[in-house]
């Protein structure tokens, strides 16, 4: 518990407590394509999402897609390969986590949406962030995507960037 | 004469000891199968060897007796699947906990070069033996004693931190030493017997140096706080070094040279 509750209260600290947003039903809507490749050994890739600061610390963890139903907890040997995210945070995290992880998905597109009311975001104060996107896959390659934006008590958020390898189109809307 | 650089100096007679009968530098090093692990009960297999070139044994296996391996909260590790060989040792870990571990070697040795009825000798030795010498019949007599660790550091999940030894020359790690990315600086700060060290020369080289045709070293010195800073220019494995003069003892009336040395292998992780 206690490696679990450390960056939470790290985040609140981080995060500060100006934000008062009052009760609404806007939400985090992101878009993350994992692409068909031709190779000749295919296995679906380690994902994870969160938001940081500029100075790159996490403010929020959004997902972790890992290989969640190996036995011994095997899945987890190969999530430091993803390996901003666990340096950053992922690695003192004790998983699984809810809400946060859940099993690796097929090639093809993938929504992930967040209530701005979730305990995710409602404590984000206003201000610059970036929502990255890391994956990394078993005898493959490795990329990540960054799209910056600004978070307000009404934030208005559309952005999105063109993954080259093991990434596709990544598109993020935020909407109060 | 000109006056003798002791950092130079030291480091001509760490390399002529360490390398009794061959006339050539050599590299210890202890390399770990991978720096930065995660999840539950991993395992790590480590190569250990004295060679020319970095990380390809070349010369001679470093001997296991002299490794140890301890866990965060500071157990020793069996070295499982042990195996001494001609030009390299190697054995695994079993990684039970979470946080940071130390592989490494500590040596302290005696060398002793003498004449006896104008032949010059010189050996390997320990206190011990020298007790029993006759030092009457022992002309020229001088002696060294060489304190060096050799290192190397793994972390599985968070990692933990490393206290200083307190002996001899060794790094505080400002940076984590399983946190080291490209392009990043990292921060040491070089102690000796525990206390910041100013103006270290610290010499770091990028693995793989038989695929290129210079070694590229990396020099570092510590500033007035013993704070060394890095900026690594690649990914990859590196080797880092440093070597000290230690105060002069004295052995039944024969003074002592001593020196000290710190070998730590690394690795950097790309962006």
């Amino acid at each position: 518990m206690k490696s679990y509750l450390l960056p939470i209260s790290l985040c609140t600290l981080l995060i500060a407590t100006a934000s008062s947003r009052t009760a609404s039903s806007g939400e985090l809507q992101a878009t993350i394509e994992i692409p068909q490749l031709d190779v000749a050994e295919y296995h679906r890739p380690y994902l994870a999402v969160w938001i940081e600061t500029p100075d790159r610390k996490i403010a929020t963890h959004i997902a972790v897609w890992y290989d969640t139903e190996m036995k011994d907890k095997e899945g987890e040997t190969w999530l430091k390969d993803l390996r901003q995210w666990w340096r950053k945070g992922g690695r003192s995290l004790t998983l699984p986590l809810d809400t946060v992880s859940g099993p690796t998905r097929p090639v093809g597109e993938h929504q992930i949406t967040v209530s701005l009311d979730s305990d995710k975001l409602k404590n984000l104060a206003p201000g610059p962030y970036i929502f990255v996107v890391e994956a990394s896959r078993e005898v493959g390659g490795r990329e990540m995507l960054r799209l910056p934006f600004e978070w307000s008590d009404k934030p208005n958020v559309e952005a999105s960037a063109e993954g080259e390898t093991e990434l596709g189109k990544i598109s993020l809307t935020i909407k109060s | 004469m000109k006056k003798r650089n002791p950092i130079l100096f030291f480091t001509t007679v760490a390399i002529t000891l360490f390398t009794v009968g061959t006339g050539q530098a050599h590299r210890q090093w202890i390399l770990p199968s991978t720096t930065v692990l995660s999840g539950e009960n991993q395992w790590v297999s480590v190569e250990a060897a004295i060679s020319n070139d970095l990380f390809f044994p070349n010369h001679h296996a470093m001997r296991l007796s002299g490794i140890s391996a301890l866990s965060p909260t500071g157990k020793p590790l069996e070295l499982k699947s042990p195996a001494e060989g001609e030009i390299r040792s190697s054995f695994e870990l079993l990684l039970e906990e979470q946080g940071t571990y130390r592989i490494f070697s500590q040596r302290k040795t005696m060398f002793a070069s003498w004449k006896e009825n104008g032949e010059s000798k010189r050996m390997r030795t320990s206190a011990e033996e020298l007790e029993k010498m006759d030092f009457s019949k022992m002309e020229d007599l001088k002696l060294r004693e060489f304190s060096g660790r050799v290192e190397s550091i793994v972390t599985c999940g968070e990692p933990t931190e490393l206290k200083p030894n307190g002996e001899g020359i060794e790094l505080e790690f400002i940076t984590h030493p399983n946190d080291l990315f490209s392009g990043e600086t990292t921060t040491f700060k070089v102690l000796l017997n525990g206390k910041p060290v100013v103006g270290q020369e610290v010499t770091i080289i990028k693995g793989d140096d038989r695929f290129r045709n210079s070694v590229d070293e990396i020099k570092a010195t510590s500033n007035d706080e013993g704070i060394v800073e890095i900026i690594w220019p690649k990914a990859g494995r590196f080797w880092l070094t440093m070597s000290a003069d230690l105060e002069a003892t004295e052995f039944k009336g024969t003074p002592v040279d001593r020196g000290t040395s710190y070998t730590l292998t690394l690795e950097v992780l790309p962006e």
